[in-house]
């Protein structure tokens, strides 16, 4: 499974438990608009790391947050490596 | 008869002529390997005689094991000036403080001392008559640890009177055999061996290396009447076929919040027997019993004549009465100088809530999980999980998060482990709590740390 299609799996799994209801996604959707919460994204965050075994967040010296679902896909692709 | 300034001693012996007459004193303490007859502990020296010696001195009390260490305390209450009890799991490490802080002249007990810690030891020797003493009875202090410290041990100073404040007055005709998972070495064990002691009965120890059906099968040989655990000690318990070996005529939880779901499996396990959960603490003392069954315990106490008054400000739990603790000792004292606030009330940490007429334990000040801004006590998800049927025992926590700084997971023991349990347990959730409460993943464990206190072993995530 590619890092794009984990994260969107996850993403709908945490708004089906949340009851939220999630935005088509595509790479210029700004994750703000998305329907998740910041719980919802702690949510994934924490689902993320348990899947990927990393949290590109706590270790990318940058403190970068991404704006959009393409750059929250690039954020963790780059993680990756 | 109790008169509340005599020594333990005395008011263990006075119980013993009165039982004697009335048809010979059989009471005991065991822990499994020893058994020592009250009367053998209150005519005995386990000192080599030297117990006069320490008239008037600090002495440390350090032990392998809870039975030496009651027996020690009977011998020099009231002949040393201050007997600071040192717990089981009392680190070696930290010796030197716990001798700094508290003025320690003497350390008796059956642990040599590694290091030369600059005081005399006085060992243990087996058992002989003890000569009468010629020095004044004095009041000694007692001193015990506060649980939950990590670091430099924490000290709090009581008396005899504030210790046995609480404890009802002994009948003979009836006298109990006291079983407790705590250890006598700590506030909540101290109680049940004062209980014991000046209530007329005997006592069922328990051992270090012992497990739970072990101990369980140990108390139903003896035939416990009355017993006392914390919380998870209780859950436990229930997990073990063995509790089907005790039938005890009341039962008692202190040391954490009692649940409704085990005060409801305690009820189902033992129909008709009388369930209290009683609130104390080494600092506050013992503060209150409920006995109605339910959780938490009634508005209508706060306020209320009596021994211990109770007020609630800033959300937590204070108590003022002669029971708690008269002071920090030592380092502990130099960080906060006085127990009580200027009214004389001692803030227990405790956070309560009311609904309706009655007031709800919502956790520690400390352990407060936060997810984003919005406070979560632990132990209020801990409730909501337990209720579900086949959920034995249940630990939250914060899980560190870069988005919310922490959110909350759970690690709970059950009868299974399947996802249909786990959705079960998240929809019970999810219909009382709100999202931010709501466990994000439950990780299903064989088991839980219970620390040496009988305490949910809470680690920060």
């Amino acid at each position: 499974m590619t890092v794009r299609s984990m994260i969107t799996t996850q993403m709908e799994s945490v708004a089906s438990q949340q009851n939220k209801s999630l935005a088509p996604l595509n790479d210029n959707l700004v994750l703000l608009d998305c329907g998740l919460d910041s719980l919802c994204f702690a949510i994934l965050v924490a689902r993320l790391e348990d899947e990927l075994g990393y949290d590109p967040f706590s270790t990318d010296d940058d403190v970068y947050f991404p704006t959009t679902f393409g750059d929250f896909v690039a954020f963790y692709e780059r993680a990756a490596h | 008869m109790n008169a509340p300034h005599t020594n333990i001693e005395r008011r263990t012996a006075c119980l013993a002529s009165r039982i004697s007459q009335a048809g010979g004193d059989g009471r005991w303490l065991w822990d499994g390997v020893r058994e020592v007859s009250i009367v053998s502990a209150l005519s005995e020296t386990r000192l080599g005689g030297r117990r006069d010696a320490l008239a008037g001195k600090t002495v440390l009390i350090r032990t392998r094991d809870q039975l030496s260490a009651a027996l020690v305390l009977i011998e020099l209450d009231s002949v040393a000036k201050r007997l600071i009890l040192a717990p089981p799991d009392l680190d070696a490490a930290h010796l030197p403080f716990v001798i700094e802080d508290g003025g320690v002249e003497v350390i008796v007990g059956d642990i040599p001392p590694t290091d030369d810690l600059g005081v005399e030891h006085v060992p243990l020797t087996d058992p002989a008559p003890r000569l009468r003493s010629s020095v004044a009875h004095r009041r000694s202090e007692w001193v015990m640890f506060t649980s939950g410290t990590t670091g430099r041990p924490k000290m709090v100073a009581h008396s005899l009177h504030g210790l046995t404040g609480a404890i009802p007055p002994a009948d003979p005709d009836d006298p109990p055999v006291w079983g407790t998972f705590y250890d006598v070495r700590r506030y909540g064990g101290l109680q049940m061996l004062l209980r014991a002691l000046i209530g007329g009965g005997s006592m069922i120890l328990s051992r270090p290396d012992e497990s739970t059906g072990d101990f369980l099968a140990r108390l139903g040989q003896r035939g416990v009447t009355h017993l006392s655990a914390t919380p998870s000690h209780w859950r436990k318990a229930l997990m073990s076929p063995a509790i089907k070996a005790v039938a005890p005529r009341y039962l008692r939880l202190s040391g954490e919040i009692a649940d409704q779901a085990v005060l409801d499996n305690l009820k189902a396990m033992f129909p008709g027997t009388p369930v209290g959960h009683a609130y104390a603490s080494t600092e506050a003392g013992v503060g209150f019993e409920v006995n109605d069954g339910l959780e938490g315990f009634p508005a209508d106490f706060i306020g209320r004549p009596g021994a211990v008054a109770m007020k609630v400000q800033d959300g937590s739990l204070r108590l003022r009465s002669f029971r708690t603790a008269s002071q920090y000792v030592g380092a502990a004292a130099d960080l906060a100088p006085d127990l009580a606030d200027g009214d004389g009330f001692v803030d227990t940490g405790d956070m309560v809530e009311q609904r309706g007429e009655r007031f709800y334990f919502a956790g520690r000040r400390g352990g407060i999980i936060n997810v984003g801004g919005l406070k979560i006590h632990p132990e209020e998800v801990e409730a909501v999980i337990n209720r579900h049927p086949a959920v034995r025992m249940s630990l939250v926590k914060g899980r560190k998060n870069p988005i919310t700084g922490a959110i909350v997971v759970a690690e709970v023991v059950a009868d299974g482990s399947d996802e249909t349990l786990r959705d079960q347990i998240l929809s019970d959730c999810r219909a009382v709590l709100p999202a931010f409460k709501v466990p994000t993943s439950i990780r299903f464990v064989d088991q839980l740390t219970v620390t040496a206190g009988g305490k949910l072993e809470r680690r920060i995530a």
